[in-house]
Formats: C-alpha cells, structure tokens, sequence
C-alpha cells in the first residue's frame, strides 16, 4: 500500500505538486491524467524518490521513503521509464539479469537462481527467443517488453509506467497493456501508470487521479473521473465523453473548435 | 549463454596475463644492443629468483636496469591508461571519451614543463611530481566548476573539462613558443610519451596510484553497468549514483594523473584499448575492467619496443606508435565488429 500525504514539490520557485494525499491499494491499477506540466511525471519520480518532496511524505507498506535505503526501494518499485537509451549495446538477457542488482552485492555475479528468475521474467512477457540478441537491434515494441521483463526481475511489489504506449502502435499498445493487466490481475502487482492516452487508461485502470497544475482534481474509477465537465475544465478543449460500446467505460473524442464545420 | 561469471572473468584474465607474460618478456629480448636472448632469459629469472647473476655487468645492466623496468612501467601506464578510458567512456555516456578529456593531461603538461623550465627535470622524480601536481590542480578545478547544487553533471563537468584544457593548452603553446633548443626537444618528447626515463623508483611511484585505482572502481564494476543507461536508471535499481560518481571520477583521474605523470601524454591507448575489449568481450565493466587493463599493459609494451627498435638506435616517440597502429587496427575491429562480437 502506498499512501500519499500531503505531498508538495518544486524545483525551483514554482510548485509543481501540491499537497497531494491520497492511498493506493496493494493490487490496484492507477492510472495518472492531466494536461502537459500537470505533475505527472515528477509526481512518479517522487513515489521512487528519484525527487525528494519539500514537505510531505510517502508511506511505502507503512514505512516513509525518507527511512528507506535506495537498494529497499528498488526491491519494492520498479520503474519503466519512457525511452531508455543503452549506450554500449548489452544483450537481452543482460538488461533483464540488471533487474536482480538490488539483490547482489558489490562484487558478486548473478547466480543460476538470478538466471532463473529472469528467465522466467523474459518467458512471461515473451522475449525468450531474443534472449541472445544486442538490446538496440530490436523493435520499440520489443524494446518495452524487455525493460518490462527487467522490472519483473526485480520481484516488485509495485511497477511504476511513464508514458508506456506513447511510441508503440495500436496493436503493440493493446499487446502492452494487456501484458501489464495480467502482471496486475494474476501478480497482484499494484501499478502506477502515467500516461496522455485517457481512452485507454480508461479501458484498463480501476481507479484515475487527474492532475491539474500539481493537484488532485479528481480521483476516482474512470466513469467519476473522465466526463465532459472534468476534461473541459483541466484541459481546456472541447471534448465529447460517450460510452465505449463494447466495455460500457468512457470515451473521449475530440472536438474541431466551432466554425469549421 | 555467455554472460558474465566469475569464472570467464578468471578465465579470460589468465588467458590474457599469459599474453602480457610473453609480451614482456619479447620486449626484453629486442633492443639496439644486441644481448643473445637465451642469455637475455638466463638474466631475468635469476634476478627474479634472488640467484647470484652470469652475465656480463653490461648485459645486467641492459636487461635488469633498463629493460625490464621499462616493460613495467609501459605496462602499469597502459593498463591505467585503458582502466580510466573505460570508466570515462561509461560515466560521461560518450564513447569518444579518453582519460584525457577532463583536462588532466593538459594540466600534467604544464606542470610537467615547468619543471623542465626550472630545470628540475634532471632530478629524479622532478618532473613526475611536478606534473602530478599540475594534474591533481586541473582536477580539483574542473570539478569544482563542473558541480551544481552539489551534484556531478556530466555535461556541465565535460564543458568544465574542455574549457580548462584549452585555457592550459595555450599556457603550454606560450611555453613552447619561448623555449630554448633542448628544452625543446625535451618537451616535445614529453608531450608525445616517452619511456625513457623509467626506473623502479617510478614504477613504485606509479604502482599504488594503479593497483587502488583499478580495485576502487572494480568495486562498482556491476554499477558502473547501470550507468551505461543513465543516472535515473541506475538509481531505479537501487544505486547510490552521486557517490559512484564521485568515487569513479576521482579513482580514474588520479589513476591517469599518476600514469602521465612518468611518462608524459601518451594518446590513444585510453581510447581504443577499451573499445577494443568492448567489440572482444562485451560491454560488462566486471570483465571490461580486468580486460581492459591487461591487454593495455600488452599493447603499450608492445608499441614502446616497436618505439625503440624500429629506427634503433633512434627512438620514437611511443605515442606515434600507439596512434599509428593502433588506429587502422580499431577501425578493422569496427568493420568487422559482426563476426568479433560473437568469440
């Protein structure tokens, strides 16, 4: 469980977040709305510490971040970062066996138990046959599902997703998230996803928290969160919010400003 | 499955320490004052093993005196040279890094000249301990200007680097400009590397700075990994990345600092020697670093007898060695990287 209280945050004279509070349930699917600026990003980055709050603070399963050591951290959240850029090319199978270093110490090497975990990890989400092949040979797609692979090494409790479907196509978006859903339903993983794409956070999160200029400005399932009054209002364009035939849950469209036909 | 176990590491490492074996001992046999080799053999391993010797006093002196030192020392300045290339290379996130880059050499160079000028570049160790000054000032500089909200930036310590290295570069082309003839010749040959001069006195003064160097920043060897992708990605999996940073910059400045210091710039080793092991072995600094080391050692060895005895009695300047070999055999590793990386 990871509660939120009161957190505030600024890089420099500007807050970016404000007093925001709220609890996250072992085993939810969150997903994180709001317009460019809105906080999304550096509000992931503190629940990592990445960024450390001015005020406030996080309870990780009812201890604070601030009493907990980086390597505990990385035992407990993963994070999948928008685009990771390798700068010698590692095979993939190294990249994923990099998911079990909060677990080794400074000299040691993976054991064949690490070898096993990320095998398992890479079976999961289907990356075995590239086991051998150089990271930058492969695909955005593939690419997402290794790093994915290596946030499972890792044996979280918690994965954290920064824009995950923002370079992948509409087939490797759905193939994704739907990855990341059985990783939440059948792993019980509880999952933070920020992302700019409302019609599929409203498709796959159980709850949204929308942020507009660093506060909460609504968080709730996507039915309460996403109409048209709430968009129009943080995004500041005209949008119209029907309902998904298919899953009953909310859609967007988006709107030409009038006058153009 | 070739990823990186400790006994590839040990494997490898042996393989190559057996190559820097015979290296070194080829590098003794040749030279401009012919000493038969068998004799030359005979020499080494009974000072080694502490046996009363049968050469001549000038065969002693050829090979216990001004060989074998000379071998030791080209090869602790190439292993150190490659070590700090390679972590350069992985902290800066930019594969045309060398040791150089952050402006130690230029600062070497200053002090190294300033010794020559005063003169104290006929004492022992004048020359070495004023250039490992001027090298330890540029460090503490660039860092200085290349920190913010007291953390390391790369960008912002890269741009610290080059900027004080071209301010000393023209302190060094003023020194130049007003030289006298032998000074000069002196300067010129310290700046392009040279061998010269090597002792066991320089070899132990070189040896600590080496030998802590590599082991602090093998220590972070699997962290040094994590880097590779980015600072955020290496904190993602729980690393305590500013201290890394801090350890690593200084473990490998210092590790260049004291190489140069002995032997003046020699380039290219820290370049290409690492990039070398990379296309050979892949890019994991617990084997990258080991690797690196070992077959810098070779390569240096290797390039100062090429130095001495391709126009003996005349010697190059090693680096002239090192850029000209070593570059078209970079460029062949390049073109044919496909095949290398799968040994």
């Amino acid at each position: 469980m990871i509660e939120v209280q009161s957190v505030s945050f600024r890089y420099h004279e500007d807050w970016v977040l404000r007093d925001l509070s709220f609890l996250i349930e072992k085993g939810e699917f969150i997903g994180v709305i709001g317009p460019n600026g809105s906080g999304k990003t550096t509000f992931l980055k503190i629940l990592y510490r990445l960024l450390s709050p001015q005020s406030g603070e996080i309870l990780l399963d009812g201890i604070s971040l601030k009493r907990m050591t980086r390597t505990d951290i990385a035992r407990k959240i993963a994070v999948v970062a928008q685009e990771t850029q390798l700068l010698f090319p590692f095979r993939v199978m190294e990249v994923v066996l990099t998911g079990r270093s909060p677990y080794l110490g400074h000299l040691m090497f993976e054991s064949q138990k690490d070898i096993e975990i990320a095998r398992r990890a890479m079976a999961w989400t289907d990356v075995l046959p590239f086991s051998e092949r150089p990271i930058d040979e492969l695909s955005g797609g593939e690419r997402k599902r290794v790093f994915i692979a290596r946030a499972l090494a890792q044996e979280p409790d918690v994965i954290l997703l920064d824009e995950p479907t923002a370079s992948l196509d509409i087939h490797h978006q759905i193939d994704f998230l739907d990855l990341i859903l059985s990783l939440n339903r059948e792993r019980r993983l509880t999952i933070v996803m920020a992302s700019h794409d409302m019609n599929l956070s409203s498709e796959f999160c159980d709850r949204l928290i929308l942020l507009k200029e660093g506060k909460v400005y609504k968080i709730g399932p996507p039915g309460e969160v996403i109409t048209r009054e709430n968009i129009e209002s943080v995004y500041g364009c005209k949008v119209w919010v029907d309902q998904n035939p298919i899953s009953g849950l909310p859609r967007i469209t988006l709107l030409k400003k009038e006058g153009h036909g | 499955m070739k990823i990186v176990t400790l006994k590839r590491v040990v494997v490898i490492s042996a393989l190559l320490g057996l190559l820097l074996i015979l290296v070194i001992l080829v590098s003794i046999l040749v030279g401009s004052a012919h000493v038969d080799p068998l004799r030359s053999l005979h020499i080494l391993f009974q000072s080694l093993f502490g046996l009363k010797g049968t050469g001549t006093e000038t065969e002693e002196a050829i090979i216990l005196s001004i060989r074998f030192p000379r071998a030791l020392l080209a090869g602790l300045v190439g292993a150190g040279l490659s070590v700090s290339g390679a972590v350069f290379q992985a902290l800066l996130r930019n594969p045309l890094a060398d040791p150089y880059i952050l402006g130690v050499s230029s600062g070497a160079a200053v002090g190294a000249i300033i010794a020559i000028f005063m003169g104290l570049g006929t004492l022992s160790l004048g020359t070495p301990l004023a250039s490992s000054l001027g090298a330890l000032l540029t460090i503490v500089t660039v860092f200085y200007f290349g920190k913010q909200d007291r953390k390391i930036h790369p960008n912002t310590l890269l741009l610290a680097g080059v900027i004080t290295s071209s301010f000393l570069s023209a302190l060094i082309m003023f020194f130049i400009s007003i030289s006298q003839r032998e000074e000069l010749h002196t300067i010129i040959f310290w700046l392009m590397g040279d061998f010269s001069l090597a002792n066991y006195r320089t070899i132990w003064v070189v040896f600590p700075y080496v030998f802590i160097g590599f082991f602090s920043l093998y220590l972070h060897g699997r962290h040094l990994n994590l880097i590779l992708s980015g600072e955020e990605n290496a904190m993602q999996l729980g690393v305590d990345v500013e201290r890394l940073k801090l350890i690593s910059y200084f473990s490998a400045s210092l590790v260049t600092a004291a190489s140069v210091s002995v032997c003046g710039l020699i380039g290219f080793v820290g370049l290409i020697v690492p990039h070398t092991v990379r296309l050979l072995f892949g890019p994991d600094h617990r084997l990258l670093l080991p690797a690196s080391a070992l077959v810098g050692a070779s390569f240096l060895i290797a390039s100062d007898t090429l130095a001495r005895t391709l126009l003996a009695p005349v010697e190059l300047p090693v680096g002239v060695i090192t850029a000209v070999f070593g570059g078209p055999f970079f460029i062949y590793l390049l073109r044919t990287r496909k095949v290398v990386r799968t040994i």
